[in-house]
């Protein structure tokens, strides 16, 4: 049985011409690039050239841009860093109640250590409203931090508008634009973020690297001590080989970033089209016309997750409820909670789908097939 | 008849050596295997710690090992509704509950079985030791051979129908060679310790566990012929024929519960092990199951627990309306507790339960829980 994967947004094969750009760095370039010696060098010469076309990916210059070992930590850094440097000027943070737990968790914690912080609602569209967002900012707020493209939903958040609105503000700027990063136009200059999250595995580069874009002369604590890298501000020893990957994996999104819209779309709209082809019951969550083109989110009535993510790998196929799970058992979804209210029955019975290298035309058509099969088992 | 390999057998996993071992022996035997961890529970502390976590874990590396698909099911909301509440409702009403029992009948072999019978399998497996057979078109279920873990006490509210679909490949072994064979199959459960206790409580303390759920009623402490001998933190947290935690000093022979009375919030004690008030000759018990229903005649000799681990006792059970029967000892019985479950056998084969309701003692009902 061929297995399907349809869950890109939750990490993607790596993109082969990755694999071949990397493998020489393992092999030949193994320096430290802090070294002051030729094999150094040759390291450093790599790391340069790609934060080079990193930062040219959002365009934004070189020295903003700081190695993270991932979106987490880059999302850690970005809350914290700036509450701990900033909070002479207030202590209060807006974020939003369907961020992702690398967001949602630091804001908690920041809430234990004395920040207040408020929630802004989304809206059974999935987005935000930019007005919540001006009636919550107040004179001591500090940050402000939005998701760019919902991982559950894959529904766009108005960034450029809420953006927009913080910098007539004190406060900063920060959106977790890991599922955006690779698929949308991401100019932080015009849309004035101030702070930026990308990750590189899930635009088919290797895992294990992000970044964190931090407009110049923003004030950001470290939260980790060492030597002189990253300006001090993550010290540590640079994952070249990781660096490389990333840089060619944005090359490549760059470069294909119009056919993968394309493409990822009508992978979604056969997807969808089967299923209806096939009578099955079901909705798609949030605003379709505002969702990116690799992820759905949809609800199958009288299912629930546990059983169709269970009969869907049983089956071969890979997705996923997008949720956090406690002891391996799928808790309702907070993104779906918090657009629809606590206990509706689309928490607990709606799947996300996403799509990108692992699919073709073929295997997504006989991927709807299975699901359509195992929903009409599970709702007879 | 299926092949093997196209036969999905569905294992309860729990993160133990047993169940451990019960997907091991299947999916050496051939069998289409899928390891799922039940969540019954929450009891995540303050840090994020939850047993359930760990355990979860230990079934991951487990299936990892035999190489099997793993996944985890959430029940805590029907563990809530139907074994939490009766248990709280059991000790509401000054009895002892089983909630062991109830979590079999209505979670682990209804809620469960539902959710493997909707993944396709043909069998659901747990780690339990008992064995089915099946003999003249019948399926009955078996006493574990290994007699110090037999545990079809707890499995006596099940039915032949749910049998059908159950295996328990523990059943034929003796607990110390389930223990041998993870060790050799270099498991990483092999040398976890069994799990004690009720499964939600855990080694928490039992007092401060029943207390934030309910409300303790302190009273007193008399004997049956109105002594007072002191206080007593709450009817709930006694059972029939407990001695400790009574607090009553003095010399001669250790005190025990022999009764409670709700109305008045009385706890009865009286001193001695073997004294005459904890002594019974029948009693009637309710919500009766019978394995395999065609075979229950209405008056018939067999052999009984009252307890488990106890060893049997000979009984004359008499089938009453409503579900309930009547038992006859045999020879008297000690400190026979309302709520909890008395189970039926004919030699080998477990006939079935029920909950035990009123004790008897020439021809009038004990004042255990009155």
């Amino acid at each position: 049985m061929e297995q399907i994967y349809l869950d890109h947004a939750a990490t993607s094969p790596m993109h082969e011409d990755v694999i071949a750009a990397m493998n020489p760095i393992y092999t030949d370039v193994f320096g430290n690039p802090s070294s002051v010696h030729s094999f150094g060098r040759k390291a450093r010469q790599q790391l340069d050239e790609a934060r080079r076309v990193l930062a040219g990916s959002i365009h934004a210059n070189e020295k903003e841009l700081t190695f993270t070992s991932g979106g987490t930590e880059a999302d850690n850094m970005a809350l914290i860093g700036t509450a701990l440097a900033n909070q002479h000027k207030g202590k209060h943070i807006i974020t939003v109640s369907q961020e992702h737990h690398a967001t949602l968790h630091t804001a908690n914690k920041l809430e234990q250590m004395g920040f207040e912080v408020t929630y802004l609602p989304i809206y059974e569209d999935g987005k935000i409203a930019v007005e919540d967002l001006r009636s919550s900012l107040r004179e001591d707020t500090i940050l402000v931090s939005i998701m760019f493209v919902n991982n559950e939903t894959g529904i766009i958040q108005p960034i450029e508008e809420a953006a927009k609105l913080v910098s007539q503000h004190q406060a900063y700027f920060h959106t977790d634009a890991v599922q955006a990063y690779g698929l949308l136009d991401l100019n932080v200059k015009e849309m004035s973020i101030d702070m930026l999250t990308v990750s590189s595995h899930k635009i088919n580069g290797p895992k294990g690297i992000a970044f964190l874009y931090v407009k110049e002369g923003i004030a950001i604590q470290a939260l980790q001590f060492g030597g002189e890298q990253e300006r001090k501000r993550r010290p540590g020893t640079e994952n070249v080989p990781a660096i490389v990957g990333f840089k060619r994996a944005v090359e490549i999104a760059m470069e294909k970033r119009q056919e993968r819209n394309k493409l990822y779309r009508s992978f979604k709209d056969h997807f969808v089209q089967t299923l209806k082809n096939n009578e099955i019951d079901f909705a798609i969550n949030g605003d379709p016309e505002s969702a990116i083109a690799s992820i759905i989110n949809i609800s199958f009535p009288g299912t629930n997750v546990e059983a169709l993510l269970t009969n869907f790998d049983l089956s071969g196929i890979a997705a996923s409820s997008g949720s956090a799970c406690t002891a391996g058992s799928v808790e309702p979804s907070h993104v779906l909670s918090a657009m629809f209210g606590e206990g509706h029955p689309c928490t607990t019975n709606s799947i996300r789908f996403s799509f990108g290298l692992a699919n073709t035309k073929e295997n997504v058509e006989e991927a709807a097939e299975r699901v359509s099969k195992i929903v009409k088992r599970l709702v007879s | 008849m299926k092949r093997k390999e196209d036969t999905r057998v569905v294992v309860g996993m729990s993160g133990g050596v047993d169940s451990s071992v019960a997907a091991l022996l299947l999916k050496q035997q051939g069998y289409d295997v899928v390891g799922i961890f039940m969540k019954n529970w929450d009891d995540t502390d303050e840090f994020g710690v939850c047993t359930a976590t760990e355990d979860y874990d230990d079934v991951v590396r487990v299936c990892n090992q035999l190489d099997i698909p793993y996944y985890a099911v959430n029940f805590e909301k029907q563990y809530w509704d139907k074994v939490f509440t009766y248990f709280l409702d059991e000790y509401k009403a000054g009895r002892t509950p089983n909630p062991d029992v109830m979590c079999n009948k209505e979670i682990k072999f209804k809620a469960f079985l539902d959710h493997a019978i909707s993944l396709g399998a043909d069998y659901l497996a747990t780690g339990h030791y008992a064995q089915v057979r099946e003999t003249d078109g019948r399926v009955e279920m078996l006493r574990g051979v290994d007699d110090n873990k037999d545990q079809t006490y707890f499995l006596n509210q099940l039915t032949e129908e749910v049998l059908e679909k159950v295996m328990f490949p523990l059943g034929h072994l003796p607990k110390s060679e389930v223990r041998e064979i993870a060790k050799k199959h270099d498991l990483v459960t092999a040398d976890k310790k069994d799990s004690t206790g009720i499964c939600f409580i855990g080694e928490r303390n039992f007092k401060e566990f029943l207390s934030e759920y309910l409300p303790a009623q302190p009273g007193e402490m008399k004997t049956l012929s109105g002594e007072t001998k002191g206080k007593h933190d709450g009817l709930m947290y006694y059972t029939i024929g407990q001695r400790q935690g009574l607090g009553i000093g003095g010399a001669g022979d250790p005190w025990f519960v022999v009764g409670k009375n709700l109305n008045d919030n009385i706890l009865y004690v009286e001193q001695g092990y073997s004294h005459e008030s904890l002594y019974s000759d029948g009693l009637i018990a309710t919500d009766l199951n019978w394995i395999n229903k065609d075979r229950v005649e209405n008056t018939f000799t067999c052999t009984a627990k009252f307890r488990y681990r106890q060893k049997d006792s000979k009984v004359t059970v008499s089938v009453l309306e409503d579900g309930k029967v009547r038992v006859d000892f045999a020879e008297m019985e000690r400190a026979i507790t309302p709520g909890q479950v008395v189970v039926f056998y004919d030699g080998e084969v477990c006939l079935g339960g029920g909950t035990i309701d009123e004790i008897l003692k020439d021809e009038k009902a004990l004042n255990y829980v009155g």
